[in-house]
């Protein structure tokens, strides 16, 4: 079983030494930090002053925040201090492919891609191997993007949308994350470089999985980045972030920023798989992936859902909220975060009723394994006006071994009588008499195990788009390798 | 050449000696029972041979299909055809039952060199073995034992046998908690599964089960070791004069 777990390390060790990385020829400034560096991202992107403007007022109130030392501590997580200064903040990457094909490619990194039933071409482009003319990826995304355009769906980069939709950002950004919202949702608002822009128009509902053919240049999401979903009056839209591939980033913080918008009868849902470099076993490297993510559920009846799937990062701190605004919303979380090795995890949800009969429903789903610790941590708040507001909270932690940890720190905040809340939690641990009973019938232990915690997960897979779900359990099971034994 | 033979098995928990020197042969075809009062040693005979780990074999040797049994994994064991079913089956939350046996069954196929079965072939013969077993066809998607009852836990039990064809089935206390309509099913499922391939041992308190379960050969085991063995009459002589008098006998010094 240690043999699996030197394949994972050293499958995450030799990317980095395979050229992942290296071979970008980037557009970089100077290290730091200030209104100087400021101006020059907001120059290199040609944005209109109404950003420039933006992106200081979040700068001053960041700077403010750093002089005060206001970075959160409350997590149940540790890490060492940031250098904020010693960070390049605008870096704009242009990967080259490495190899020439697939041969020449560490079978162990394909094996790994095989594992997790990732398509042949898309192997190539993960791999950093030349794709040749058969997989035309650019064909595919214009295909994709005129149908879109026909509907109206506007799914752009942020970039482009700051230039042709200016209106649309400028009346949207930072209406449901401020920039003064906390510490790391300040810091993007000042320095983000690109993320993705959908606006979805009235009564229009979405075809595609938007993103499906987009993940290639998902994996290269970068350091800052921004997201924004707008969907229109009666509209739906379903939202893919992320890739079930590892991985590895030199930049070891990670400050995103996602807001959504409903209107009224909209409906939003927003999927992510991640799995960035979670360090080796001894918790050297990985990535600090520190996201605020919120929906504003603005108009009746309108519905955000957000389903999650982490397994990478050394650190994850999130907690995709929904506030229910607007009258008879409703706000979803399903959530499965695994920690292996010396992973830490504090991520859950926070549940906002401002409106009258809004529900929410949380489904939470923690794995220890190793020396991994996992938090829950959630907010359910019923404000004064949200009468018959309604929430189900399900909190569920499973333990692998005896040296990690679960932890639950559910608030509930309640200001109107009307409400009806209900909350179960649990905490087991996966038995020696559970192992047995399926190694009994021939499986391996390893996949005994992953397949005790895809039962555990099966709630919150049956949330994600189909072909996501099957990449997700398969996920699970990678990660979860060398965790018994 | 037989199919199980345990020459002199001594077995210690937790530095508590359970099984003191267990000698037994079983051919296949044959069907053993294995009988004894609480605590004398049946279910930890019926772990050790199904490789659970917890226990320590601190002698003897346990041959099985020619093969030294005692080095195998459990998961090794079960692709080898060595079966138990669990006096306490445990639930697997999440996983459907069809889905369970099919990923065993296709272990136990790969282990064995034979091509996996995919849902379209596995599950026709897997209704087939529900019918047999009077299970309803909706337990096929539910989870692995989660919500069954007592009698369906026992039932799903020999359903996994007939869809896992092993060699060697070791059926631990497979009766207690069935009522007699139960039983009687359990019991006509197990039968279906007698062939001159197989061998099963039924370990059990009950000689009621026997009725129904007619071996060919009893052993009565007592503080760890086999004190008599004989044909299914021994059963039905225990049955009347209770397990004192073979305790009593067991009592005598035993000359070595």
């Amino acid at each position: 079983m240690s043999t699996n777990v030197n394949t994972i390390r050293d499958l995450a060790e030799r990317e980095y030494k395979w050229g992942f990385v290296t071979d970008i020829e980037e557009e970089r400034v100077p290290k730091g930090l200030n209104e100087e560096i400021i101006g020059v991202i907001s120059a290199k992107k040609n944005e209109p002053e109404f950003m420039l403007e933006w992106r200081l007022r979040a700068y001053r109130h960041w700077a403010s925040l750093e002089k005060a030392d206001a970075e959160p501590k409350w997590a149940n997580i540790k890490y060492g201090p940031i250098h904020y200064q010693d960070i390049t903040y605008y870096s704009a990457p242009k990967r080259k492919p490495t190899f020439k094909s697939l041969d020449e490619v560490d079978p162990e990194i394909l094996s790994t891609y095989e594992k997790l039933g990732i398509p042949l071409q898309e192997q190539k482009v993960l791999a950093g191997v030349a794709v040749d003319a058969v997989f035309d990826s650019v064909s595919v995304a214009t295909t994709f993007k005129e149908k879109l355009a026909d509907l109206g769906v506007i799914f752009c980069s942020f970039s482009e949308a700051v230039q042709k939709h200016p209106e649309l950002v400028r009346k949207y950004l930072g209406s449901v994350v401020p920039y003064t919202d906390n510490f790391f949702a300040s810091l993007n608002a000042a320095v983000f470089t690109d993320g993705s822009f959908v606006y979805v128009p009235k009564n229009v509902r979405c075809p595609l999985e938007l993103s499906t053919y987009f993940r290639i240049n998902a994996a290269e999401t970068g350091q800052f980045e921004r997201t924004l979903i707008v969907a229109d009056e009666g509209s739906y839209v379903s939202y893919l972030e992320g890739c079930t591939a590892p991985i590895r980033d030199e930049n070891q913080l990670h400050a995103a920023v996602v807001e959504l918008v409903a209107l009224d009868n909209a409906q939003i849902k927003y999927s992510t798989v991640q799995n960035w470099y979670p360090g080796d076993r001894d918790g050297k490297g990985g990535i600090y992936n520190f996201v605020t993510k919120r929906g504003k559920c603005a108009g009746a009846n309108s519905k955000i859902s957000w389903t999650q799937v982490e397994t990478g990062s050394a650190i994850t701190w999130k907690y995709p909220s929904c506030i229910l605004q607007g009258e008879n919303s409703v706000g979803e979380f399903y959530s499965v975060a695994l920690t292996n090795n010396r992973q830490q995890a504090d991520t859950g949800t926070k549940m906002i009723h401002i409106g009258k009969n809004t529900r929410s429903t949380v489904v939470s789903k923690g794995i220890s394994a190793g020396h991994g610790q996992n938090t829950y941590r959630g907010l359910v708040k019923i404000q004064k006006g949200a009468s018959g507001a309604r929430n189900y909270t399900q909190c569920d932690s499973l333990l692998i071994g005896d040296k990690c940890g679960a932890h639950t720190f559910p608030y509930i905040e309640v200001k109107n009588s009307t409400a009806r809340m209900e909350h179960e939690a649990s905490t087991s641990k996966i038995g020696e008499d559970q192992l047995f009973y399926l190694r009994q019938r021939g499986l391996k232990a390893e996949d005994a195990v992953s397949m005790i915690v895809n039962g555990f997960c099966k709630r919150v897979f049956r949330e994600l788009p189909m072909e996501f779900a099957v990449e997700a359990q398969k996920l699970l099971s990678v990660s979860l390798e060398g965790s018994v034994g | 050449m037989s199919l199980l033979e345990i020459r002199n098995l001594h077995v210690k928990v937790d530095n508590h000696q359970i099984l003191k020197g267990i000698d037994l042969t079983v051919h296949a075809g044959q069907v053993h029972s294995i009988m004894g009062p609480n605590g004398s040693g049946k279910s930890t005979l019926a772990q050790v041979l199904s490789r659970r780990e917890s226990y320590d074999v601190i002698a003897g040797e346990v041959l099985y299909d020619g093969k030294d049994l005692l080095a195998m994994k459990a998961e090794d064991a079960a692709c080898e055809g060595v079966f138990m079913a669990f006096q306490y089956p445990v639930e697997i939350p999440g996983i459907s039952n069809a889905y369970f046996l099919r990923s065993a069954l296709n272990a136990t196929r790969k282990y064995r060199g034979e091509d996996e079965l995919d849902a379209m072939d596995f599950l026709p013969m897997f209704r087939e073995k529900l019918k047999l077993l009077e299970m309803d066809e909706k337990l096929t998607n539910r989870s692995v034992n989660e919500g069954f009852s007592g009698g369906e836990k026992k039932r799903n039990e020999i359903l996994q046998m007939a869809v896992l064809q092993p060699k060697l089935a070791i059926l631990d206390e497979t009766d207690s908690g069935l009522d007699i309509d139960a039983l009687k099913i359990v019991a006509k499922g197990v039968n279906s599964l007698r062939s001159r391939e197989r061998a099963i041992i039924v370990v059990t308190h009950y000689q009621r089960l026997l009725n129904y379960i007619v071996p060919d050969f009893v052993h009565v085991l007592v503080n760890g070791r086999i004190v008599r063995s004989g044909g299914p009459e021994l059963a039905l002589e225990l049955e009347e004069k209770g397990y004192a008098t073979v305790e009593a006998e067991a009592k005598q010094p035993i000359s070595v």
